[in-house]
């Protein structure tokens, strides 16, 4: 089981068959990038490596903060300015999975991806929103198992 | 003397300055044409005029893997309203690295009115330029393209194995992490579409974004081109040169500069790349 609010926005993207409209709705999600960049008193340039995403060619970063209710709140970064598609990826997983269960975070499947982006997405970009995925997973796979 | 032609290029006329395009941004005879990375970046604001070209959807073959063919070449040329006499400018984000791509495929057919805009998309947004979301429409133009040609440009896995056996040239173009092969051993990595991992023998390493400014996505100058290629990795002008990554998109930007900024003869782009050695049966491979 995902978390609810990441299985409603999947709902949203499969019932958008239009390429443009979905563009167009990622964007608007991208625009919303400021309120989920990483402040400067969880991380400041230049960033711990161990919190880049590996694969992304848009230079995404993934910081997770553990919550008194036992639960993550995410943050993100990236450092491309034109790293639309990294940005809209981050703004979703902070909105549906931030002080959600780590038990729901952790089964996030990587293939959301090709759900929201589509599937005609490039391999190398489809990788590097996957890696965004795993990076936001694997926090909260780290906190299950108490590493 | 403009930037560019002081920068000793071979081919300094396939360059285009962000200025240059501002001036034709209404010339009948030229066709700007975005090719990004990141599929949200044309819808998202473009230079005014310029159409899309989407790697994945418009230049591929929606069945097997491979690009498109005469007819379709011929429908996408009339859909973004190109003639045969037209001269497509490309321009992109990262560091036209998907620019490049295009135009290496355009070339297949053997649309030589080419051009790239140096500095692409983020040198544009730099010095202020407009960006709009209104997407152009125009007349549906009369193409006659030739057959596919590959010859020149492509190389192909067989080419490659007798390429090795003769000890020529290959530039690798992907990380040192890719090259080694260490990427696909390491946790968290999403799978690298490829079962093992190394390069191909001999192949030297140079990452293709070693060419380019990284202020503002300008090519370097031919002087330090060739201190990268020539003196330190000890390529010929005279070579036979096959480049690669892992689904040749970084190669053809390396093909370009190789090619056109430094005038090699003979280069070509192995798009089968990675993905398709590091998954062969019985190819060699160097870590």
């Amino acid at each position: 089981m995902i978390p609810e609010k990441l299985a409603e926005i999947i709902d949203d993207f499969s019932s958008i068959t239009d390429r443009g409209e979905r563009a167009e709705y990622l964007i608007e999600i991208a625009d919303r990038f400021p309120a989920v960049k990483v402040p400067p008193e969880v991380a400041a340039p230049p960033y711990d490596e161990a919190c880049r995403v590996p694969a992304c060619e848009s230079e995404a970063f993934v910081w997770a903060v553990e919550q008194p209710d036992n639960t993550l709140k995410y943050y993100f970064d990236v450092l491309n300015p034109q790293g639309l598609s990294a940005m809209a990826m981050s703004v979703i997983l902070d909105e549906t999975c931030s002080g959600q269960p780590l038990e729901q975070v952790a089964a996030i499947p990587t293939e959301i991806v090709l759900q929201i982006f589509g599937r005609e997405i490039s391999m190398g970009k489809g990788q590097g929103l996957m890696g965004i995925v795993s990076m936001v997973q694997r926090e909260a796979k780290k906190r299950l198992s108490g590493a | 003397m403009s930037d560019i032609t002081s920068r000793g290029y071979a081919n300094p006329d396939i360059l285009v300055s962000t200025d240059w395009v501002a001036q034709h941004l209404d010339d009948p005879n030229i066709r700007i044409v975005e090719s990004n990375e990141d599929p949200l970046l044309y819808p998202s604001g473009h230079i005014p005029g310029a159409v899309q070209v989407d790697w994945t959807t418009d230049l591929n073959d929606p069945l097997r893997r491979d690009y498109l063919d005469k007819a379709g070449f011929e429908a996408l040329m009339s859909r973004i309203g190109v003639t045969n006499e037209t001269t497509v400018v490309f321009y992109g984000d990262k560091n036209n690295w998907w620019a490049t791509y295009a135009m290496w495929v355009f070339q297949l057919f053997g649309h030589n009115r080419v051009k790239i805009m140096d500095g692409g998309r983020l040198k544009w947004e730099q010095e202020g330029r407009p960006f709009t979301r209104d997407v152009p429409q125009y007349p549906p133009a009369a193409y006659q393209a030739p057959e596919r040609d590959d010859r020149a440009i492509r190389a192909f896995r067989d080419q490659v194995l007798k390429h090795i056996e003769s000890r020529k040239p290959l530039v690798d173009v992907r990380s040192p992490d890719e090259y080694t092969g260490k990427k696909l051993h390491m946790e968290g990595y999403p799978q690298e579409g490829a079962l093992r991992g190394g390069h191909i023998p001999g192949a030297k390493n140079v990452p293709w974004a070693r060419a380019v400014n990284t202020t503002d996505g300008t090519f370097k100058t031919a002087d330090e081109l060739r201190a990268i290629y020539e003196q330190e990795q000890g390529l010929k002008p005279e070579d036979d040169i096959i480049a690669y990554c892992r689904i040749g998109e970084r190669s053809s930007h390396t093909w370009f500069v190789l090619k056109y900024l430094l005038g090699y003869p003979n280069v070509r782009n192995y798009d089968g790349s990675w993905t398709e050695w590091g998954n062969s049966v019985g190819v060699p491979i160097e870590k």
